[in-house]
């Protein structure tokens, strides 16, 4: 019988299995050696110490190894020159700025490329794997994409906006997220302005943000919120109210009227209930079941249980994800390897859980491109579907010939083989299948299955490995665990989280 | 499931546990094949003489074409009016427009020169003022809305439906194909699933060239399909059977990926796309839809330069396309359709960009079709809050191309009757 209970775990559920499905949806997975410690807390410490990062060292990656100069505005004598040429058709001058420009675009692009490089790398290696994870959740749920923007160091910005609120209060970031100039050029709210409102971000606002589609509000509402939006624009690096371009005029959201500003109009619609619902549905699918239609009539009540708590905690996310990360629907069989593993989950976890070098960093990017996600290109303002959505026929490949790329340093986009490449130390995984084992060669295939699946693999998949393993001829070591974990990771299982 | 596939239904429950239970093993296609094998007066037939090896390619612009910038109304006043910066002057001007029609005074934007020789040489057909009720200003919505061919949205697409529904009831599994990371949503029913993919090179499993006979293993995995003691529905379910069909795809698409065309392609990202469904179809692959797309038409700022290069684009990949289907001797097999979610405002924005519109041209390439403008220009100056209205609902075009091009029941498919235009030769 599934559970839907919120009610906590029991003492004597907690067990390997459940300490890793912990770190596989709170995080990004672990070593064998990691979840037996995470196991040996028990569950209130496993999830505070997920939950409670604070005390965790953050990794050392100071911001400012970023160049925030590199699409500062032109000066006023720029501008100033630039103007003349234009206007004397200056042919050199008007060159010259566009060369500027170019070089500026140029070292941008490189930027964000290195920015891409660090999130990645930071969660690789961050020992605040929740905070990442939450990084990511907000970056889908506030979506904003470089290729409009245009601007790595306000992507940066946007980032690290979403994880100092990772856990933290919801409505906080919201009213924060209409400060982020990465958000206000996204939707177009730098160019909207009293008598002329842009309607993009009230819109955004009201049907993927906050309020969610179909939850109660009109275009009426919509244009109403646009006007109080105007004025919120950005200068430079930060937000700017300017009150020459702000509509003064009376406004109605949702029944309510006044001299509404941006603040007023997230006010109004972070005082819905149906907000909480429809925040706590995305928390579900993120963080529970990906599976369509998640969460279905049985599990409603659940994800209304989260709902309830979020609006008596006053949006604070952390007491939502403790209730979750405790509760029995969450460790019921039929929620573990119930999601799919996002492309960013599927290269980080692969890394953190087998061990493997990371390889090189761009080339993952690239990986995570052709599998639907690439960080900081979310494909629009929507963010990405994810569950099911992420697997076709196409990306499956690009899926198993990353993990090939991962476990043996095979370039998917070439098939020359770098033996030198190829090692890399796989004593914790044989220690870990000789610790499951007790020298019993037999039990091998069945123990690496079980240390890497999400799910209990079903007795034919089993044979099938069975057989396989036995044909290595020897014990699961070195070059042989190589060849089994290309094959254990080109499993269609493998993709589950 | 939706309520548009009571054959599904019907089958099961006539065929009983034999059927039910082969499923959870075999690919979509077979499953499919073993529902066709049933009584005739199950099916959906095909219409009595069209021809079954027919095809239809779709090449979605997304991010909303500029259509009063792509079919040029050079004749009115009010378009220079509203878009004193970014309005293309007439024929016959600098950069100005490609006559397309003197009397009343359209053209064509001055980079489709591909569009102008496929007009000239009768393979394109233009379909003014195309739209529908209501218009949702969302990119999301409305490419819902066009993918769904549903006023709402909602549900599966219109392409998925006909494969569903139609292909003589037999589909293949590689009965459509979309170029691209992900399929569109107009390409999934409740049945059949689109096979996608980007670059056919890193369509397969790159471990089959490392020793320790990994290949065989690899697949009776992946070619196992749902494993028996697989929960039916679930999320590991689901992959088993993608997995399978991502190994026959790649079989034969990885074949006809081999040989080189009979025409020189441009280098674009529209082109590539193009060759490759021109790879394919020359292979004679047995699929009925292909679906290509490009994005960048979101044009709210500096818009001059971006359009005029996707124009460019646009015209010469799919001159090139049309002119390598008629090398092939295929050119009069295939429909080509143009589309995008919507049009742009009439009048111009501060930022030299214009913003989301309703209304706005669709194509028709091929030997099959009526070339030149069909239907009426929008009127610019009795607008609806700034936008164009619709003079043809997009669903006539689609109800079109279903039952005259594909032989497919439109009524059926799209849910209720539109009606066809001539935009199709006898």
């Amino acid at each position: 019988m599934t559970s839907y209970s919120t009610s906590p775990l029991a003492k004597s559920d907690w067990t390997i299995a459940t300490a890793r499905h912990l770190l596989n949806r709170g995080g990004f997975g672990g070593t064998p050696v990691q979840v037996d410690a995470l196991q040996a807390m028990g569950m209130d410490r496993a999830v505070d110490y997920l939950l409670d990062y604070g005390s965790t060292p953050a990794a050392a990656i100071s911001p400012t190894e970023f160049d925030c100069e590199i699409r500062k505005p032109l000066t006023a004598e720029q501008r100033a020159v630039y103007q003349t040429a234009r206007q004397s058709n200056n042919e050199a001058a008007r060159e010259q700025l566009q060369q500027l420009r170019n070089q500026q675009d140029g070292l941008d692009r490189k930027q964000m490329q290195e920015i891409q490089k660090w999130w990645l790398r930071r969660m690789i290696e961050t020992g605040r794997p929740l905070e990442e994870k939450m990084t990511l959740f907000w970056h889908g749920h506030f979506a904003t994409a470089y290729r409009t923007i245009e601007d790595s160091f306000h992507m940066f910005q946007q980032n690290q906006l979403f994880r100092t609120h990772a856990v933290g209060n919801f409505a906080d970031l919201v009213l924060r997220i209409l400060r982020s100039p990465a958000m206000l050029k996204y939707l177009d709210n730098d160019e909207s302005r009293k008598g002329r409102p842009n309607e993009n971000l009230a819109r955004e606002l009201m049907e993927l943000f906050v309020l969610g589609e179909g939850n109660g509000y009109t275009e009426s509402d919509i244009k109403e919120g646009a006007r109080a939006l105007t004025g919120f624009t950005f200068n430079d690096d930060t937000f700017e109210f300017q009150p020459n371009n702000h509509d003064r005029e009376s406004k109605s959201i949702l029944g309510q009227t006044g001299n509404w500003d941006g603040d007023d109009f997230a006010k109004i619609i972070l005082s819905r209930r149906e907000t909480s619902e429809f925040l706590c549905g995305k928390l579900y699918r993120f963080f529970v079941n990906d599976g369509p239609g998640m969460p279905d009539a049985k599990r409603k009540s659940f994800a209304i249980a989260m709902a309830t708590e979020l609006r008596k905690q006053q949006y604070e996310i952390k007491p939502v994800l403790r209730l979750v990360f405790r509760s029995q629907h969450f460790y019921d069989s039929a929620n573990r390897g119930a999601t799919i593993k996002s492309p960013t989950q599927l290269i980080v976890q692969t890394i953190r859980e087998l061990g493997t070098p990371p390889r090189e960093l761009a080339t993952l990017n690239a990986a995570g491109d052709l599998m639907g996600q690439s960080l900081f290109m979310p494909p629009n303002v929507k963010g990405w579907d994810g569950g099911q959505a992420w697997i076709n026929t196409s990306t499956i490949f690009v899926r198993q010939n990353l993990a090939v790329y991962l476990i043996t340093g095979l370039r998917p986009d070439s098939f020359d083989l770098d033996e030198s490449l190829a090692k890399w130390d796989t004593g914790a995984l044989e220690s870990a299948i000789a610790a499951r084992t007790a020298g019993d060669s037999a039990k091998e295939a069945d123990a690496l299955l079980d240390l890497i699946l999400a799910i209990d693999a079903c007795e034919a998949r089993r044979t099938q490995f069975r057989q396989y393993v036995k044909t290595l001829g020897g014990p699961l070591t070195q070059a042989r665990l190589v060849a089994a974990l290309c094959l254990v990771t080109a499993m269609p299982e493998y993709q589950l989280c | 499931m939706e309520p548009n596939t009571p054959l599904t239904r019907r089958i099961f429950l006539q065929q009983g546990v034999t059927l039910a239970s082969l499923v959870a093993t075999i690919p979509w296609f077979l499953e499919n094949s073993a529902l066709a094998m049933l009584p005739a007066d199950l099916r959906v037939s095909s219409q009595a003489g069209v021809p079954e090896d027919r095809i239809l390619v779709v090449v979605q612009l997304g991010g909303g074409n500029d259509g009063l910038n792509t079919i040029i109304p050079y004749g009115s006043d009010d378009y220079y009016r509203q878009r004193p910066q970014l309005g293309i002057p007439a024929p016959g001007t600098t950069n100005g427009a490609l006559q397309l029609d003197s009397k009343i005074g359209i053209g064509l934007h001055p980079n489709l020169v591909g569009f102008k020789e496929l007009i000239d040489s009768g393979r394109l057909a233009v379909v003014q003022g195309v739209g529908y009720p209501n218009p949702n200003r969302s990119h999301f919505a409305s490419m819902d809305i066009w993918h769904t061919g549903k006023s709402e949205g909602r549900g599966n697409g219109w392409i998925g439906r006909y494969v569903d529904n139609a292909c003589n009831g037999s589909p293949q599994a590689d009965a459509e194909i979309a170029i691209g990371r992900s399929a569109p949503l107009a390409m999934f029913g409740d049945l059949h699933k689109p096979v996608s993919f980007e670059n056919a090179k890193l369509f397969q499993w790159t471990g089959k060239e490392l020793p320790a006979a990994l290949d065989a293993p690899y697949e009776a995995m992946n070619r196992a399909g749902a494993l028996e003691g697989v929960v039916p529905g679930s999320q590991a379910a689901f992959l088993m059977r993608t997995a399978l069909d991502a190994q026959l795809s790649s079989d034969r698409i990885r074949a006809a990926m081999d040989k080189t065309p009979l025409v020189s392609y441009p280098n674009s990202q529209l082109s590539t796309q193009m060759k490759s469904i021109g790879a394919m179809i020359r292979d004679q692959m047995k699929t009925r839809v292909y679906y290509a797309s490009i994005g960048g038409f979101d044009t709210h700022g500096g818009q001059a330069g971006a359009h005029g290069n996707l124009m460019r684009q646009v015209g010469d990949a799919l001159l090139a396309f049309q002119n390598d289907l008629k090398a092939q001797g295929n050119a009069t097999r295939v429909v080509t359709m143009v589309f995008s979610e919507f049009g742009r405002r009439v009048r111009q924005n501060a930022s030299g960009g214009t913003d989301h519109g309703t209304a706005a041209p669709m194509f028709l390439m091929g030997e099959g079709v009526k070339a030149g403008v069909h239907g009426t220009h929008p009127s610019l100056t009795d607008l609806d809050q700034g936008d164009l209205k619709f003079t043809c609902d997009f669903r006539s075009v689609y109800a079109t191309v279903l039952d005259s091009w594909m032989g497919a029941p439109s009524k059926k498919i799209l849910g209720a009757s539109y009606p066809n235009l001539k935009l199709l030769r006898g």
